[in-house]
C-alpha cells in the first residue's frame, strides 16, 4: 500500500509518448497480400494469436525471402488496446530485416524496452505488460509456421511469469536459495508476479499450468515433511525429552551412522529391541544378529563401542543390554 | 469539445445543488449536535433537506432514511448487518443476490459467504434482466435476505423488483434494492410496493459525492456498522455531512422535478443517438429500450476492444466507459456482457453511454460523428476484419 495505491490514477496517465503515438498511428499496421509477397520473391506468413473473446487478438504477416530466411516485411493487426497495438506495432518493426532466428529471439521485455521514452521508466503500467506477450508469441507462432515445426519447440523451458519472462526453474530455485514465502516476496526478488498477476494464483486474466501459490504450497509441503523428519528423529531434542518412539529412530540413526556397517562387514548386524527407562538410567535392550551373535566381543569391545557412541551421541546415562 | 457521457460513474453536481452546499462551509460550520447557536444555525437546512430527501423517495415518516458517506456504504451496512443479526446467531442461514449487482454488494455477500453464509447468485437472462421466478425458486425458509438492484449501472436494466418485493413479502424474507440507478430516472416509491432498504448516492443525480443513503423501513432496524457518538438516532455514528445532506436534499428535489423531463426528452434523445449508433454496421445492443433506465446504452462495436475505442473518444475529448467505472483499472471482461452470455467475441467490446438532463443534442451529434471516425479506424487496425490468404486458417478463435 501507500500512497500511490491509495487513488487509482488512469493507466493511460502510464503510457510512454511512444506508445501513446503508435496508438494514434501505428506505423505497420496493414497487410501483405499473397501478390505482394509474390512480387518480392518472399514467401508469405500469416500467423495468428489470441482471441477476441480474451480481449486480445493479432494478426502477423511476415514476407519472408526463402534462400535466406531474412523477413523483408513485417505487418500487423489487432485486436486489442492500446498497448497491445503500440506493441504489436512495435514487435512488427523488429521483426524488419532480421532472420526467422533471430526474429524468435525477440521477447516481450524487448518489444516493451523499445517503446521506452527514457532507459529507466517502463513503457507501460504493470497490468498492460501482458499486452505485450501476445506479440513475442505471435512471432514463434510464425516462425513456427515458416519453418513447419511446433509452435513449443522454441521455448526452451516452461515460463511460469510471461510478462517478466521468468521460468519455473529459476522460481524454484530463488525460492529454495532465499527462503521466501509470501507472492510479494517471490515479485521483488525475481519480478514475477508485478505485470498482469494472472501467474500468482487462479482467477487471473489468464489461466496457467502452474501459479507461483503453488510453488509457495510446493516448497511449504517440503519444508513441512522435512521438518517432520526432524521432528520425528527428534532432532534437536534433549534424549530424555524424546518420546519412546523418537528414542528409538534416535538411536537406531547413531547406530546407522557409526556402528552397523562395522557389523556388517563382520556378516553381522544388531536390532534395537526396547528401550526402558530405569531411575537415572535409560536400558537399551539389544540383539545381535549374524556372526555378531556369539562373537566373544559382542559382550566386550563391540559392546563398549555401541554404549559409549550412544552415550557419546545422545545421553550420558544410556546403557546397552545385549539378550 | 468536451463530452461528458459517463453519467452512470458520477454526475456534474447542479449549480443550485451547490448554491445550496456553500454557506455550510464557511459561515454555518456548526456541528449540529452542539449545544450552541452555530449548531442551531445549521438544523433548519438539514430538517429541510431530510424533508425533501424522504419526500424524494415517497417514505413515510416512521421509517429512517439514514444518511451514509457513500452507497457502498449503505449496500455494505444492509448485508453485514444482516450477518450478525441472522446468520451468526444461527436463525438462518442463506441470502440471495443477483449476479450483476454493483461490486459493493457482490463483495460484501463474498465476504460474509466466507464467514459462513450461505449465498445464492442470480443469473440474468438474455436481455440481461433478473427474472423474478428464479428468485421464488430459490428463497428457502433459512433465507435472511434478497437484495437485487433496481437498475443495472452497465446495461441500464429495470430489474422487476416490484414482483421481487412481492415474493419476498410472501415467504416473509427481508428485501433490499439498490437504487443507485434509479433515482432520478425511473418512479422510486417505497410505499407502492414492499421493500425493506433502499440504497441510494447524491452523486448519481447531480448531488456531491460522499453522500449516500439507506432507507430502512419501520421495525426492520439493522445494528449500526459505524459505533460511536449516536448521530443519525444510533444508526449511524459520524459528525454529521452538513453540506453533504443540503446538497443530497436539494438534488433530491430537483431530481423529482426532472423526472418527466428525463424520461421524456431525454430518453427520445438517447433513442435517436441510439438509432444512428446501431446504423453502423456490425453492432449490437443487449437489453430492450423500454426496459432500461432513459439515459443508458450499452453498445458493442465488433472487432472493436473496448478500450481502444474509449482511447479514440477521449482523444475527441469525449468521455464514456467500458462499463462499470470501478472496473477500467482491470483487464476483465465487461461483467453484464458475460453474464448475459453474449457472443465471446463480444465481450471486449462494450461501450456505455451514459446520457443526463444536461447532455445536448449538439453533443451527441459530435459523438455520433466521433464514434463513426474511430469505428472506420480501429476496424481498420483490427485483425477481426483482416485479410488472409486463401485457404488460411484462422487461429484466431483457439484460446490462449
Amino acid at each position: 500500500m501507500g500512497m500511490d495505491s491509495l487513488i487509482g490514477g488512469t493507466i493511460w496517465d502510464e503510457y510512454s509518448q511512444k506508445v501513446t503515438d503508435l496508438m494514434n498511428n501505428p506505423q505497420n499496421m496493414g497487410e501483405i497480400t499473397e501478390e505482394q509477397a509474390k512480387e518480392m520473391g518472399a514467401k508469405l506468413i500469416v500467423a495468428d494469436f489470441g482471441t477476441e473473446s480474451c480481449g486480445d487478438a493479432v494478426r502477423l504477416y511476415w514476407a519472408v525471402d526463402p534462400k535466406t530466411d531474412m523477413i523483408l516485411e513485417s505487418k500487423f493487426k489487432s485486436f486489442g488496446c492500446g498497448t497491445a497495438i503500440a506493441s504489436s506495432d512495435t514487435m512488427a518493426e523488429l521483426c524488419k530485416g532480421k532472420t526467422v532466428d533471430e526474429a524468435v529471439k525477440i521477447t516481450n521485455i524487448d518489444v516493451e524496452k523499445a517503446m521506452r521514452d527514457t532507459p529507466d521508466v517502463p513503457a507501460v503500467p504493470p497490468q498492460k505488460m501482458h499486452c505485450s506477450v501476445m506479440a513475442y508469441d505471435v512471432i514463434k507462432k510464425a516462425a513456427a509456421q515458416y519453418k513447419g515445426v511446433d509452435m513449443e519447440s522454441f521455448e526452451e523451458e516452461i515460463i511460469v511469469c510471461e510478462c517478466a519472462r521468468v521460468s519455473l526453474s529459476t522460481l524454484r530455485e530463488v525460492i529454495r536459495l532465499n527462503d521466501l514465502t509470501t507472492v510479494e516476496e517471490i515479485t521483488d526478488y525475481t519480478k514475477a508476479g508485478a505485470f498482469c498477476k494472472s501467474c500468482i494464483r487462479p482467477g487471473g486474466h489468464e489461466e496457467k499450468d502452474i501459479y507461483l501459490v503453488d510453488l509457495l504450497e510446493e516448497y511449504e509441503k517440503e519444508k513441512m515433511a522435512s521438518a517432520a523428519d526432524a521432528s520425528a528423529s527428534g532432532a534437536g531434542l534433549d534424549f530424555a525429552q524424546m518420546t519412546i518412539v523418537q528414542k528409538l529412530k534416535a538411536v537406531d540413526k547413531v547406530i546407522d551412522d557409526n556402528i552397523r556397517q562395522m557389523l556388517i562387514m563382520d556378516g553381522g548386524d544388531m536390532e534395537i529391541l526396547d528401550i526402558k527407562e530405569n531411575g537415572a538410567n535409560f536400558d537399551i535392550y539389544i540383539r545381535y544378529l549374524g556372526a555378531c551373535s556369539g562373537c566373544a566381543s559382542s559382550s566386550t569391545g563391540t559392546l563398549f563401542a555401541i554404549e559409549n557412541i550412544l552415550k557419546e551421541k545422545l545421553d550420558e546415562n544410556i546403557r546397552v543390554l545385549p539378550i | 469539445m468536451r463530452v461528458y457521457l459517463d453519467n452512470n460513474a458520477t454526475t456534474i453536481v447542479d449549480p443550485h445543488v451547490f448554491a445550496e452546499m456553500e454557506p455550510y462551509f464557511v459561515q454555518k460550520y456548526g456541528n449540529p449536535n452542539s449545544l450552541h447557536c452555530f449548531a442551531s444555525d445549521t438544523h433548519p437546512a438539514i430538517k429541510q433537506a431530510m424533508e425533501k430527501i424522504y419526500a424524494g423517495i415517497h417514505a413515510p415518516k416512521e421509517d429512517s432514511v439514514v444518511i451514509t458517506s457513500c452507497a457502498t456504504e449503505s449496500n455494505n451496512w444492509v448485508l453485514k448487518s444482516i450477518y450478525f443479526q441472522y446468520i451468526l446467531t444461527g436463525r438462518k442461514n442463506h441470502i440471495i443476490v443477483s449476479e450483476v449487482e454493483h461490486p459493493s454488494v457482490i463483495a460484501t455477500a463474498k465476504f460474509i459467504e466466507s464467514m459462513g453464509c450461505r449465498v445464492t447468485y442470480l443469473p440474468i437472462n438474455s436481455e440481461g434482466l433478473v427474472d423474478a421466478q428464479t428468485v421464488r425458486d430459490n428463497i428457502t425458509d433459512k433465507t435472511a435476505l434478497v437484495s437485487v438492484m433496481w437498475a443495472n449501472n452497465e446495461t441500464g436494466a429495470i430489474f422487476p423488483v416490484e414482483e421481487i418485493g412481492n415474493i419476498c413479502a410472501e415467504h416473509n424474507v427481508l428485501f433490499h434494492t439498490d437504487a443507485v440507478q434509479a433515482i432520478g430516472k425511473t418512479p422510486v416509491d417505497v410505499q407502492s410496493f414492499n421493500v425493506d432498504y433502499l440504497t441510494f448516492s447524491a452523486h448519481k443525480f447531480h448531488g456531491p459525492k460522499g453522500v449516500g443513503a439507506l432507507y430502512i423501513k419501520k421495525g426492520k432496524e439493522l445494528i449500526p456498522l459505524l459505533h460511536g457518538g449516536s448521530q443519525m438516532g444510533g444508526y449511524r455514528s459520524g459528525t454529521l455531512n452538513v453540506p453533504g445532506i443540503i446538497g443530497m436534499g436539494k438534488a433530491m428535489e430537483q431530481a423529482v422535478d426532472a423526472l418527466d423531463f428525463e424520461m421524456s426528452d431525454v430518453r427520445e434523445m438517447r433513442d435517436a443517438f441510439e438509432d444512428e449508433l446501431l446504423k453502423i454496421k456490425d453492432t449490437f445492443v443487449v437489453t430492450p429500450r423500454e426496459k432500461r433506465t432513459p439515459n443508458t446504452i450499452l453498445i458493442s462495436f465488433r472487432g472493436i476492444e473496448g478500450e481502444s475505442m474509449l482511447w479514440d473518444l477521449n482523444r475527441a475529448g469525449i468521455g464514456a466507459s467500458t462499463g462499470s467505472a470501478c472496473a477500467s483499472e482491470d483487464l476483465e471482461a465487461n461483467s453484464v456482457m458475460e453474464a448475459i452470455g453474449a457472443a465471446e467475441d463480444l465481450a471486449h467490446t462494450a461501450i456505455r453511454f451514459s446520457l443526463s438532463r444536461y447532455t445536448t443534442q449538439e453533443e451527441l451529434d459530435y459523438t455520433l460523428e466521433t464514434v463513426k471516425t474511430a469505428v472506420e479506424r480501429l476496424r481498420g487496425i483490427s485483425s477481426s476484419y483482416a485479410y488472409a490468404p486463401e485457404g488460411h486458417e484462422s487461429g484466431l478463435d483457439a484460446g490462449h
